[in-house]
């Protein structure tokens, strides 16, 4: 699989990140080759196998629904940029 | 006196018990040889008075009779767990600036056995790399140099860089690593030290900063096999915070060193010995299986034909999972913020600023696999080919007990090498990825150096669950090789067992 400049584009907007216009070409060409080296996955014949979603044979545990944490807003906010009046605090999102 | 730098820590916990030495000693000797071999780059943060306090805390705890299996043993810890008040930056400028105000829980099963924490350890971003040289905080340094390069610095491989180095240069008596396709295993064989990653839940994953979360499993490094079977007993254990974690006991895998295989069943893959391999590696995994059959073990050929699709799952899988993690750092609650004019230009500033080339990379690669229309191709694909490698595995255990191979296609390369395309880069984890798909337990050792002088490592695998048969083979193994060689820089005579009579032999 070839990747264009506007697949990469829109890829980068996904995943938000940023790529400056003049770097999409060579992008481009790195996701293309690692594309290119994981569709050797093409040549296996998958019929009828189960996708593998975890490597033990283990089923998710339950456990009660308890509140078991909590109350730390003050260490919650403690890593944040940008914080304020116990809130984290983000650009305008509402015009 | 003996250097106190170069004891195994088994050694250690015998004259620490016998009141020969004190914790205090032994730290104060490795936080003087932290400071020394700066110039590795092994660490990114060190916490040398830290350090000295928890020894102090130590001699007084032992004092009281409150001992615990890892008392006063001064340890690294890899820069992707999280330590409560002490800086955590996955080795990536996006983690700017943040101190966990939790501990992982690998990290507190440490502490509470009385480890004491040298620091923090450099690693690849994220864990993403084969020679850490992807930190935000620059690459690591092996302290081995090669015969016919002295003045060469050499990858210690990756992403457990900083863990490997350290340990290798007698910087830290073990450390802990983390290992999603190699990283634990590879760097050990290029520094020359024991490491092993053990089965997929065996170590919980909580408060370790998460890569790919189907594959990542912490584990310890160290300079025998017995060490890292008491690092493993202390930082193994099951934990309702990480609901992957197997509510199994933990056996005591020293005791699992009997030094007896005979009978014991060996299987030799053959699809590990591709055209193309070198002829040292070769040679190294012909004599490990000699010490095998010498000790009583049979080695059977087997077949485990889903091999080569191993890789491109992989890096299927780990992107995919690699892309929904990072998709947490924002630049709202923690670490690095780039402002933008609206909440979207925020974050991609914030990404594009704090991540490196390859972590980006890989979270390109993984949006494109979990995107609309490409998912059933791309991620589903690579899951049902993942079962099939574990298959291979499953059906091989039905006639052996464990498996023999190389830990990776060569020795460390120069820093800058293997550079030109990632795809090249991931080639060092081609034999380590499979074991990691497959959750198993996977263990390398030192078993000699190349022509070059650098060190080379066996991998041994393991069924689910079953650490203490690697460690018994390991055990065997290790006195087989008698790998007694060190890097340079630590001074040979000062070291147990490495009078320079007793150096490594080339293979």
């Amino acid at each position: 699989m070839s990747l264009d400049k506007a697949t990469v584009r829109s890829i980068a907007e996904l995943a938000r990140i940023e790529v400056p216009e003049e770097a999409l070409d060579h992008l481009a060409g790195e996701l293309s080759n690692i594309l290119t080296f994981v569709e050797q996955l093409a040549a296996v014949d998958t019929e009828g196998v189960q996708p593998m979603t975890s490597v033990t044979a283990m089923t998710l545990p339950l456990r009660a629904d308890d509140v078991t944490a909590g109350g730390h807003a003050d260490k919650v906010l403690a890593n944040a940029p940008e914080a304020m009046e116990g809130f984290f605090t983000v650009p305008k999102v509402v015009e | 006196m003996t250097n106190l730098t170069h004891l195994t820590i088994t050694e250690a916990r015998r004259r620490l018990a016998k009141g020969e030495i004190t914790a205090v000693e032994l730290t104060r000797a490795h936080t003087e040889a932290m400071a020394a071999k700066r110039g590795l780059n092994a660490f990114i943060t060190e916490t040398p008075d830290l350090a000295l306090e928890q020894a102090a805390l130590s001699d007084a705890r032992r004092a009281k009779g409150e001992a615990g299996s890892l008392e006063g043993i001064p340890l690294g810890i890899k820069d992707l767990f999280c330590t409560e008040g002490v800086r955590t930056t996955a080795a990536s400028r996006i983690l700017d600036g943040f101190t966990p105000p939790y501990e992982s829980t690998v990290t507190a099963n440490l502490k509470r056995a009385g480890a004491v924490s040298l620091g923090k350890l450099n690693l690849d971003e994220f864990a993403m790399g084969s020679a850490n040289i992807t930190s935000h905080f620059g690459p690591v340094e092996n302290p081995w140099k090669s015969k016919s390069d002295p003045a060469k610095k050499l990858v210690p491989g990756g992403s457990s860089g900083g863990s490997a180095a350290a340990v290798a240069a007698r910087i830290a008596m073990g450390a802990t690593g983390t290992d999603t396709g190699g990283s634990i295993r590879q760097p050990a064989s290029f520094c020359g030290i024991v490491g092993i990653k053990p089965t997929y839940g065996r170590c919980s994953r909580w408060g370790i900063v998460a890569f790919a979360s189907s594959l990542d499993q912490a584990g310890p490094m160290a300079r025998t096999v017995e060490d890292c079977a008491l690092l493993l007993g202390a930082m193994a254990g099951h934990d309702p915070l990480d609901s992957t974690s197997a509510p199994l006991p933990v056996p005591d895998f020293a005791a699992a060193l009997t030094g007896d295989i005979r009978g014991l069943k060996v299987g030799i893959p053959k699809e590990y010995r591709p055209d193309g391999l070198s002829d040292e590696v070769a040679r190294i995994w012909d004599l490990g299986i000699e010490w095998l059959k010498d000790a009583g073990a049979t080695p059977v050929e087997i077949s485990l034909p889903y091999t080569k699709y191993a890789l491109p799952t992989y890096y299927i899988v780990a992107p995919a999972e690699c892309s929904s993690n990072l998709a947490r750092y924002d630049g709202v609650r923690y670490g690095l913020r780039v402002e933008g004019k609206t909440l979207d230009e925020m974050y991609k500033k914030t990404r594009a600023a704090g991540f490196g080339a390859e972590v980006r990379r890989r979270i390109l690669i993984g949006t494109y696999v979990l995107s609309a229309g490409y998912y059933d191709a791309y991620y589903a694909k690579a899951q049902k080919v993942r079962r099939l490698i574990a298959d291979d595995f499953n059906n091989a255990f039905k006639s052996v007990d464990v498996i023999l191979t190389p830990t990776a296609p060569s020795a460390a390369f120069g820093i800058g090498d293997n550079t030109d395309d990632p795809v090249t880069m991931w080639l060092n984890d081609v034999f380590t990825i499979p074991t990691s798909l497959a959750g198993l337990p996977g263990l390398s050792l030192p078993a000699g150096l190349s022509a070059d002088g650098l060190p080379l490592g066996l991998q041994l695998i393991g069924r689910p669950f079953d650490e203490e048969t690697v460690f018994r083979v390991a055990g065997v193994m290790e006195k087989a090789a008698a790998f007694t060689a060190a890097p340079a820089c630590v001074a040979p005579t000062q070291a147990r067992r490495e009078s320079a009579g007793e150096a490594g032999e080339g293979v």
